[in-house]
This record gives structure tokens, sequence and C-alpha cells, in this order.
């Protein structure tokens, strides 16, 4: 189980790298940006996976006194948590520059932004 | 062509590097020595039953306030950057009607997402959730108000308002650490209550609540600026 999610994040990173290098409109690198984003989520949650435990959260199912026996790591999840938000911030900041940039050239192709090219 | 081939080189580097991650990986059977000592400690210190939501707000706090300011810029630069594109009230655009499904589905679902995003950031110490997930919920609420009619305004000065009060208020409360219980951003300012019920783990569900709100009405000012730009 823990290799699935481990594998799975992984080939979500290459997918989004690749859809990021080889396509030339904005907006879909934007996407495959967010796609790469939740692989890296989707490893670090999977770091913090320990097989037959339960959420680190105190309820019916794991008792007060043997916590450490019974919770998987709840680090990662608190790292996931503020990565996912940080993301969020700069997904919305990426489309904001590509309606600009949208606005400036009225083509979305980033071979035509040929400015910072040497 | 040529680009395209070094493409496909370095995913295929990438990709060895992390077969080989994949392949030299052994699980732990073990908390660590971080995720023990809060595995430990966080009833005895917090009285929250919810490990993940104790590291976010109390041992680690001020990431999170950090985290928020860092939200906080996205939204005023997605504003700034915007400000120029957006119509100034009087003139309205052309939008194709929603449609009776998605304008009675949204009077209908809008107070029950609403309701459902206060009780995820009110219980973040008790069940999964807090106050990001809360708050991304209350944005989404707004986000079917704009669905179903994009041309409606929304109080900009109202939002900003929820935002800087919340945002405020949590740092008051982190202050209030200082003066009454251990550190900035202690939750000892409240009892700890009994473990599991609503009212305990003292301040932790009164600033996740301020966060929920915070990150509600930015989300939703980051909403609203988007959708008020004009076609160029």
């Amino acid at each position: 189980m823990e290799y699935i999610a481990l594998a799975t994040g992984f080939i979500l990173i290459l997918i989004g790298l690749f859809g990021a290098l080889t396509n030339r409109n904005i907006l879909r690198m934007i996407v495959s940006f967010t796609v790469a984003d939740t692989g890296v989520n989707l490893v670090i949650i999977a770091v913090g996976y320990m097989r037959g435990r339960a959420a680190p959260i105190i309820d019916a199912a794991v008792a007060a006194a043997d916590t450490v026996a019974r919770v998987i790591d709840p680090v990662p999840q608190a790292l996931v948590l503020t990565a996912i938000v940080i993301g969020v911030g700069v997904t919305a900041l990426m489309l904001a520059y590509a309606y600009k940039l949208y606005e400036k050239k009225h083509t979305l192709d980033i071979s035509k932004f040929t400015e910072l090219k040497w | 062509m040529v680009s395209r081939f070094f493409v496909f080189l370095l995913i295929a580097g990438v990709g060895a590097i992390f077969a080989a991650l994949l392949a030299g990986y052994v699980p732990d059977h073990e908390l660590n020595l971080t995720a023990r000592y809060y595995a430990e400690n966080t009833v005895r210190d917090t009285g929250a039953a919810n490990i993940v939501a104790a590291i976010v707000v109390t041992y680690r706090g001020l990431d999170t306030l950090g985290e928020v300011t860092v939200l906080f810029l996205t939204a005023a630069i997605v504003g700034l950057v915007l400000a120029g594109s957006q119509h100034q009230g009087t003139h309205r655009r052309e939008v194709p009607v929603s449609g009776e499904l998605l304008v009675t589905g949204a009077r209908l679902l809008v107070p029950l997402i609403l309701l459902l995003g206060v009780y995820v950031f009110v219980n973040g110490h008790l069940t999964p959730g807090g106050g990001f997930q809360g708050g991304a919920i209350l944005a989404s609420a707004i986000l079917l108000l704009l669905l179903a009619d994009p041309v409606r305004e929304f109080s900009h000065r109202l939002i900003s308002a929820i935002e800087s009060t919340s945002g405020l208020i949590f740092v008051g409360i982190g202050g209030l650490g200082i003066l009454y219980a251990g550190g900035f951003l202690d939750n000892r300012i409240l009892p700890l209550g009994t473990l599991g019920e609503l009212f305990s783990a003292g301040a932790i569900p009164v600033i996740y609540s301020f966060i929920g709100l915070k990150v509600g009405a930015e989300f939703s000012s980051m909403l609203v600026d988007l959708s008020e730009t004009e076609e160029p």
C-alpha cells in the first residue's frame, strides 16, 4: 500500500514535469504544475504512512494512553496541509499573471513571449 | 524535435532517480523522535484530540502565522495585478443565463455549504479538518454563488474587514499567550477541558475558527478578483 501511494506520487510528478515542459499553452502548463504539486503532496503523505496504524486523532479507535503505538506520523500531514494551501496561492498567482500576459499579447502561446530569451 | 528529445531525456533521468528512491524505501515501523514527542505530549500539553491540529496551531503556530501571511500576500498581489483590468461597476458584461437548476441549487446549497465549513473549522481540534479546510469550504460557497450569477457584486470592503479582523484577533490571541501562558500562541490561556469535547483544547478552536474565517475571506477575495476581471 505504501509503495502504491509513493509510486503514484512519483508518476504524478513526472507527468506534471513532462506536461510543463512539452506544452506550449500557458494554461496547460499551469495545470501541469498543479498535477506535479499533487504528486509531491502524495509522496510526503505516503512517507508518513505506517501499516496497520490509525490517523493521528485520539478517539474511540486510539486511546490516549497508547498513542505512540497506534498512530501514523502526524508531521508529514501538517506539512502537506501547509503545502496544499501555498499551492492554491501559487496557482492563483500563476493564473493572474497568465491573464496579464494574455492581455498584453492576446495569445497564451509561450513561444510568442521572447523578451527573456537569449 | 531536439527539445522534445531533451525533455524525454530529463524525464527519464528524474524517473530513474525516483525509481532508485522507491526501490530503497523502507517504511518506518516506529514513530521517529519528533513524531513520538508529538504523539506522547499532545494530550497533556494542548488537550487536543487531533494531533495535526495541535502541531499546526500550537507547536508550530508561528509557521501557521507565516503561512496565513503568505496567503494574504497572494490575495493582495492577485488583486493588485488584476486591478487595472476590472470593470467599474456601471457597465455590465453580457453573460449567458445560468439556468434554473444551477440558480435554485445554489440557493439551496449555499447555506448548507457555509454551515459545513463552519462545522469543519469549529471542530478542527477533534475531527479531521480545521481552519484551512473549513476556509476552503466557505470559499467554495462563494464560488457557487459566482457560478450561478457571474455578475453578482461582492463587497470588497466586507471581505477585507473579515480578513483583517480575524488576522488581528489571531495575532492578539497569540500575544495573550505571552502574558498569561508559556509563550506566543500558547493555547493554555483558556482551560484545557476534557479531551474530546467541543469546548476543550484551550484556545485551539478559537484560533482555528479565526484562521478559517481569514482563509475563507482570502480565497473569496481571490475568486471575486478573478471573476470581476474583464475580457481584454
